[in-house]
């Protein structure tokens, strides 16, 4: 099962290794962490998705939240949340197959960002399955390289997830 | 008001506000300023030979007397033989702020003289740490620090300052409070968990408490001794936890685990009621005890991941030991019986033959002391030995590395111990391996006088390890045998300490009358055989 974690942290130098290196010494599996600032610029926040069955998602709240740096932690309802990924999709293309290869990008909705005389770089957002798909369909030409940012996730609705500590979500 | 000084200044200066009295360390280099400031304060500096034994030696201060032990050391070597010491004090939970030098901030990650990574290298077994870049920030990080390391689940902090942010001028003004709005340590159980608690014990037939670390850290030992006998519930305890109840209350049962003892770990096995108390059950504590599905379990702890962490929990209570059980005896009932008398009747009787044994020293030693004192141990049989046969009265006075299991711990605990409990009688129950690792700190008990007292068991082998291998490898000895080791009375002599050495059984009073009347430090060397057992067959 795979479950997405969403982290406030204090913007520290060295916070992100602290989280990283929890994840591998306690030996849970991290599959994706994607950081960025938040409106409160001393505040980062990192979405975290952890494989693994319930025991293990516990854990990784309890010893997150065991880090001085690390002012909340969430775990999203993949319904009650808008997940997004970003990636970079860079695929062979030759007279012969171009056109296909910009149906396949409008269908999914997704653009072409650079062009050289070989290769076409398709840029693509979305949840997982839907980048997941696209570089199926791609492979068929020959994908030169990929590039994803991992997800990033937030709750739908007025919701929020703040610095106060509110007890409704410990 | 606001006044001008350096960091280095600025440091003593939160460790005065803080009260710290002592300091244990080395200087070096990157830390010079720090202690240059350090010259005229009134802050007493303890100089030890190995920079590992200041940690211990700050552990041993915090846990004699509450408050947060302090180290120094220089960058690079110094900061890195910081490291098995903190690593013991984050296992179980003492509260420690170690200072460390660090290069030039300039320099930082260029492999430059005497660098490391100190904070990366620590991050895994400290509670918190930092590297000080903005000298402004150094008095905030530091009452941080302080405030970080006593609370909640207590444990280590390290700052590391470069050696050009402790020349540089700030102004000075100490915080009146601090927040970090990632660190609020919940003190208070819920209520109803509480509620399901006290039902859970009033229901239960053969309620267990295992107490550990915890109780003894949150100073729950009085609540703890309420409910026991309250409910009439026998009381095992985990090596960290022993003195949590003194060793001969009717109830206490004593130590569980690989290494414990019979009783214990039947109660453990009978119970349908286990409550866990500041503990976190791991692999040695359980030994080869199953938690089964018909055995409920309460546990309390300040550190919510502990819970559910080793063995799955009906009752979860995240609070202060102390505040909790108080909260559990206001509305527990009384119980008429103890279910336990049958397991406490079968404690075992020791073999009492013509050869010299580890426990007629020990229980010679609470005989005549009568649980007046504070005892540190080392790692290996020894260690067991203490466990079993000493008399414990107080709470944290038997005084032991039972996370880490870290040999060379005993000696330099002691020493600060000592310095923390000057009006408590110190033993260091050593063995002759673990004395081997932190011997030097002999030094130290020369130097400053300290009056602590040494039984070293002599076996000529790493007794654990070759016990070990006598019922493991069929009798494959590698490595275990000590020869080459000195004449400990010598030893003691070049370092001006008086020593006595036994290998008779009647010699046993005489030395421990010799060893309690003498003024100044003392070593007892007890030449046992290296057969002894760690638990008498
Ligand atoms: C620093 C360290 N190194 C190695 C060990 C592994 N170890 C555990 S007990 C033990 C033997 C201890 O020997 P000694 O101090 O003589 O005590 P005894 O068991 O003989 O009483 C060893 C080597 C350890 N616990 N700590």
């Amino acid at each position: 099962m795979k479950y997405t974690l969403s982290v406030l942290v204090e913007n520290h130098p060295g916070v992100l290794s602290r989280v990283a290196g929890l994840f591998s010494r306690r030996g849970f599996n991290i599959d994706s962490l994607a950081v960025g600032v938040t409106e409160d610029p001393t505040i980062s926040r990192m979405t975290i998705v952890v494989n693994g069955d319930d025991y293990v998602v516990e854990q990784v709240t309890k010893q997150l939240n065991k880090l001085i740096d690390v002012i909340k932690v969430k775990k999203l309802d993949p319904k009650e949340a808008v997940e997004r990924e970003l990636a970079l999709i860079k695929v062979n293309a030759n007279s012969q197959t171009r056109s296909d290869i910009i149906q396949i990008t409008e269908i999914f909705r997704a653009n072409i960002v650079d062009v050289s005389k070989e290769t076409l770089t398709i840029e693509i957002s979305g949840d997982e399955d839907k980048i997941e798909a696209l570089i199926e369909l791609l492979k068929q030409y020959g994908i030169r390289e990929v590039v994803r940012t991992g997800l990033i996730a937030i709750e739908r609705g007025n919701k929020v997830i703040s610095k106060s500590k509110s007890e409704e979500d410990e | 008001m606001k006044v001008k000084m350096t960091v280095a200044r600025a440091m003593v200066e939160v460790l005065k506000s803080e009260g710290v009295e002592i300091i244990f360390g080395i200087p070096g280099a990157a830390i010079y300023p720090f202690y240059d400031a350090l010259y005229s304060s009134d802050i007493k500096h303890v100089l030890v030979r190995t920079e590992q034994a200041a940690v211990h030696e700050a552990s041993g201060y915090a846990r004699t007397t509450g408050k947060v032990g302090v180290c120094v050391a220089t960058s690079g070597p110094g900061a890195t033989n910081l490291i098995t010491g903190i690593a013991t004090a984050y296992m179980d939970s003492v509260p420690i702020v170690a200072i460390t030098g660090q290069v030039n901030s300039s320099l930082i990650g260029k492999d430059v003289f005497q660098e490391v990574d100190i904070t990366g290298a620590t991050a895994p077994f400290t509670k918190h740490n930092y590297l000080v870049k903005d000298p402004k920030k150094i008095v905030r990080i530091l009452k941080e620090a302080f405030y970080i390391a006593s609370t909640g689940r207590r444990g280590p902090v390290l700052i590391d300052v470069p050696i050009d942010v402790q020349m540089q001028e700030i102004e000075f003004e100490i915080p009146k409070e601090i927040d970090i709005p990632g660190y609020k340590p919940k003190e208070k159980g819920h209520p109803l968990q509480i509620k399901r608690a006290v039902e859970a014990i009033e229901n239960s037939k053969r309620p267990v408490v295992c107490s550990g670390g915890g109780v003894i850290a949150s100073g729950a030992s009085e609540e703890l001794r309420i409910l026991v006998e309250k409910q009439k519930i026998p009381v095992i305890s985990t090596l960290m936890g022993i003195g949590c109840i003194p060793t001969d209350h009717p109830y206490y049962l004593g130590m569980i685990g690989s290494h414990g003892q019979k009783e214990a770990n039947l109660a453990l096995r009978q119970a349908d009621l286990l409550i866990v108390i500041g503990a976190r059950l791991a692999d040695r504590a359980l030994g080869d005890t199953k938690i089964t599905d018909n055995m409920k379990i309460i546990h309390i702890d300040i550190d919510p991941a502990e819970i559910g962490k080793n063995v799955d929990t009906n009752v979860p209570i995240v609070g202060d030991a102390k505040q909790v059980l108080s909260e559990i005896n206001k509305r527990i009932s009384e119980r008429k019986d103890f279910w336990a008398h049958e397991i406490k009747a079968q404690k075992k009787v020791l073999p009492d033959d013509d050869k010299l044994h580890p426990y007629d020293v020990l229980r010679e030693i609470s005989r005549a002391y009568n649980g007046d004192y504070i005892i540190t141990t080392d790692v290996g049989q020894h260690q067991i030995w203490a466990a079993h046969n000493l008399y414990i009265k107080e709470p944290g006075t038997f005084i032991t590395s039972g996370g880490l299991g870290t040999m060379g711990y005993g000696v330099p605990a002691a020493i600060g111990a000592k310095f923390g409990r000057p009006d408590k009688e110190v033993i260091s129950i050593t063995g002759d391996g673990s004395f081997q690792m932190l011997l030097q700190e002999l030094a130290t008990i020369k130097r400053e006088q300290v009056p602590v007292k040494i039984v070293l068991f002599n076996n000529t082998r790493l007794g654990m390890v070759y016990e070990l291998q006598k019922r493991r490898c069929s009798g494959r000895f590698i490595a275990t045998c000590l020869d080459g080791n000195p004449d400990f009375m010598i030893l003691a002599k070049a370092y001006d300490i008086q020593s006595m050495r036994i290998d008779k059984k009647d010699q046993v009073r005489e030395a421990v009358e010799t060893l309690k009347n003498h003024k100044g430090p003392f070593l007892l060397e007890v030449v046992i055989s290296p057969d002894e057992p760690t638990i008498p067959q």
